[in-house]
């Protein structure tokens, strides 16, 4: 039997490798790469609190709000990483580097 | 009578406007200056002629005379309000009187002595400034105004001294007179402060009517009226904080005769006379009045004993007479003191002025180099002596009249010791005047040329045109040059070396007619103006008490003649006759001659205490405040600096770090709203 608790685990565990990745990792696009799993592991808990929560008297539509939210979610993240595609090109050509290092124009 | 008093006050202000601001020709600044100030000694006789009819009015009415007021709203404080104005009474009336007519020969006397000196504007403007602070101080109706012009006077007196300022002599003693004065004014100032806070009044009848009704006395009074004697003590250089007078003798010779003989430094006496009654009511100040005179009186005539330079010597006789009035003062009698005050400052006036006459002629001022200008210069030659007759007490010149009063009033307290004070005072005053006289007028001259030739219808000759002056090398004159001014000599007192050929000395000669005729006129009052004040019939006293004094004591006046007599006697045997070894007398009296020369180590004692004392405090203040206060503003800096230096380093321009602190502060904030939403 597969509970909510093997969901949250599950999407805490994507959540950190994605955190860390995203702290951690030199190249940009290897860094955009772990903010969308990331985006994905908070897309799970909401899809797996949306499967598992009743309708109530506050949250009259049940299921459909968390499958909403995961919908928005998508869509921002497919929205985010053209920009942030569109933001490392002009990054890459003024700078020759996708290197996080060394875009540190604001370094005191 | 009021626009009297006004005009008085006000005339020399203008003239050091028109002077100031016109910039008239040398010449024509001097004689505006006279202008102005004869104006106010007109409108003084004419002040003076009214207060004697109104006080006959009130003698006649067997009243006191009523003080003619007239007072001008100047500033308000909350509800008080704070006036200044003039204040006629018999006592300022005669003050008045004394100042203008000094004053006025002064400047007469000034356009011969200051001839060609290129400061000749200036100093006509300065001596304006000072008449009219001097009539400010002396027409003053409250405390408030007496010390404004009183610290007009010192300032005046210092821009006076320091005239060539480019002595550095007169630089030093116009700095040494302004701030040992100072000392004694803040007295002063704590003094008057302290009345006020007890009666809430600075105005001097209002005062008198608290002491009268009781609400001012005791202890606080007596603390008030000493704190107040000490600016008397600043400015009329009483001991302790005589030193700067002598000192002062650097500026023009005309400057020491107005401000430090016959006006300024009696501030001081009126100052004690105005603030009488006050003083009356306090036993104590009085009797330090007494006692402070009284010493200085002998003190300082001690060291006038052996002074070489002839302008020291009547500085400290100066010193010694204002001792005298001080002392009369102290014991009680207004009218003594004030009647020497009024007598001194026409002798001694005239003193100076014969002394700066003999400056002017022989351009030397050591007794030891002058001599015989008796017959090169006999017009200065018999007024000085008048001058020092009068000095002397001889019967019947001024001087003895009112030095006789005051001993008499000094005998009549009873107290045995200032008697005896003032009767050996009376005895070295002879003495040293004697010997200043006879060192300068007779003998051999003894300067550096030989006995100076007697150049036939020499005296009385107007001076010499000053175009000799440019020989002499010293600082530029800045300003508006005017044809004819040149440079002084820097060494010479009276800075008009080079018309006079080389060898000073070599043609003394006597003064000019504008010089010689304000000491003939000076000699007349150091003759009669005694018998204003003549025991059994005191005018003087009657008009300034609207009563008898006491009568004169015999034994009194006969030890005083005795003792001057002696000390003439004294004088002449050794200076004049050679009958006694002057160089013998030194020897005898090696250690005492040496302390006298020394001025009593009172010069070296205070320069100690300046150079050492005080800078070695200020140095360890300034350690202080430069270690420990300083310091501790520049820990606070610092530790901000450091601060700041260590958040630097956070700021490392790398994205993941930023990152992380933002998810470590996301954390945070979670933990807290769990925490919170928890509860």
């Amino acid at each position: 039997m597969i509970t909510l608790q093997h969901f949250l685990v599950l999407s805490a565990v994507i959540f950190s490798i994605g955190l860390y990745g995203a702290l951690a990792k030199r190249n940009v696009v290897a860094v955009l790469m772990c903010i969308e799993l990331m985006f994905n592991a908070v897309n799970i808990t909401l899809v797996a609190f949306a499967r598992y929560l009743p309708a109530t008297a506050g949250n009259p539509y049940g299921p459909l709000t968390g499958q909403v939210f995961a919908l928005f979610i998508i869509a921002v993240a497919a929205a985010e990483a053209a920009v942030a595609l569109a933001i490392i090109l002009a990054v890459y050509r003024t700078r020759r580097s996708v290197n996080v290092e060394d875009v540190n124009l604001l370094q005191s | 009578m009021p626009s009297t008093l006004w005009l008085i006050l006000l005339l020399p202000v203008v003239s050091l406007a028109l002077i100031t601001l016109l910039r008239p020709a040398p010449r024509w600044s001097g004689r505006l200056t006279i202008l102005a100030i004869g104006g106010s000694f007109v409108f003084s006789v004419v002040a003076f002629f009214e207060m004697l009819t109104r006080q006959q009015a009130a003698v006649a009415a067997h009243q006191e005379v009523e003080p003619v007021v007239s007072m001008v709203p100047w500033f308000q404080l909350g509800k008080t309000s704070f006036e200044v104005g003039v204040l006629a009474d018999p006592l300022a009336a005669i003050m008045l009187l004394v100042v203008t007519t000094v004053s006025l020969l002064v400047q007469v006397y000034s356009q011969g002595y200051m001839a060609g000196d290129p400061g000749y504007r200036r100093y006509f403007a300065f001596m304006s400034l000072f008449t009219f602070s001097m009539l400010g101080l002396v027409l003053a109706p409250n405390f408030l105004q007496m010390f404004i012009f009183w610290e007009l006077v010192g300032v005046s007196s210092y821009l006076l001294i320091g005239f060539w300022y480019h002595k550095p002599e007169a630089a030093y003693a116009a700095k040494k007179a302004f701030i040992t004065t100072r000392l004694g004014d803040l007295g002063f100032l704590v003094g008057i402060l302290m009345l006020y806070a007890y009666t809430g009044t600075f105005d001097f009848h209002q005062l008198q009517a608290a002491v009268k009704v009781g609400a001012l006395g005791g202890a606080v009074l007596s603390t008030a009226m000493v704190l107040v004697f000490m600016g008397a003590v600043g400015k009329s250089a009483q001991f302790p904080l005589h030193v700067w007078l002598p000192d002062a003798m650097e500026g023009p010779t005309p400057v020491s005769a107005l401000i430090h003989a016959a006006t300024m430094v009696a501030a001081g006496v009126y100052l004690v006379a105005r603030a009488f009654p006050l003083f009356q009511a306090a036993p104590t100040a009085l009797m330090v009045v007494a006692v402070v005179g009284g010493f200085t009186a002998f003190f300082a005539a001690t060291m006038g004993l052996v002074m070489s330079d002839i302008k020291r010597v009547l500085a400290y006789s100066t010193v010694s007479q204002l001792g005298y009035m001080m002392l009369g003062l102290g014991v009680g009698a207004l009218s003594a003191g004030m009647f020497h005050l009024f007598t001194h400052a026409f002798f001694k006036a005239l003193l100076f002025l014969a002394a700066g006459s003999v400056i002017h002629g022989a351009m030397e001022q050591d007794l030891f180099k002058l001599g015989g200008l008796r017959r090169h210069m006999p017009w200065t030659a018999l007024t000085f002596a008048i001058g020092g007759l009068s000095l002397a007490g001889v019967p019947p010149l001024a001087g003895f009249w009112s030095k006789d009063e005051v001993l008499t009033a000094v005998y009549h307290s009873g107290n045995g010791l200032l008697l005896a004070l003032g009767l050996l005072t009376a005895f070295m005053t002879a003495f040293y005047i004697t010997r200043a006289w006879l060192l300068a007028f007779a003998g051999e001259w003894r300067g550096a040329a030989a006995a100076p030739p007697l150049p036939p219808g020499y005296a009385l000759t107007p001076r010499p045109s000053p175009t000799g002056y440019a020989l002499t090398p010293g600082p530029t004159p800045t300003g508006r040059g005017v044809g004819g001014e040149g440079v002084p000599a820097a060494g010479s007192e009276a800075g008009h070396g080079g018309s006079h050929g080389g060898s000073p000395g070599a043609h003394a000669h006597e003064s000019p007619a504008v010089m010689v005729v304000p000491l003939l006129i000076l000699a007349v009052p150091s003759v009669v103006a005694g018998f204003l004040g003549l025991p059994g019939a005191n005018w003087f006293g009657s008009f300034l008490h609207g009563e008898e004094e006491s009568a004169a004591e015999g034994i009194v006046i006969a030890s005083s003649v005795v003792l001057a007599g002696l000390g003439i006697l004294l004088g002449y045997l050794t200076y004049g006759a050679r009958a006694i070894s002057a160089e013998g007398l030194t020897a005898a009296f090696r250690p005492i001659h040496a302390l006298l020369v020394n001025k009593y180590g009172l010069d070296d004692l205070y320069g100690w205490l300046v150079n050492r004392l005080y800078v070695g405090i200020s140095l360890a203040l300034a350690w202080f405040d430069q270690r420990i206060v300083d310091g501790l503003v520049n820990l606070v800096a610092w530790l901000a600096a450091q601060v700041g230096r260590g958040v630097t380093r956070t700021a490392t321009g790398q994205l993941p770090n930023y990152a992380l602190a933002v998810f470590a502060g996301v954390v945070v904030i979670a933990n807290v709203v769990a925490v919170v939403a928890g509860r």
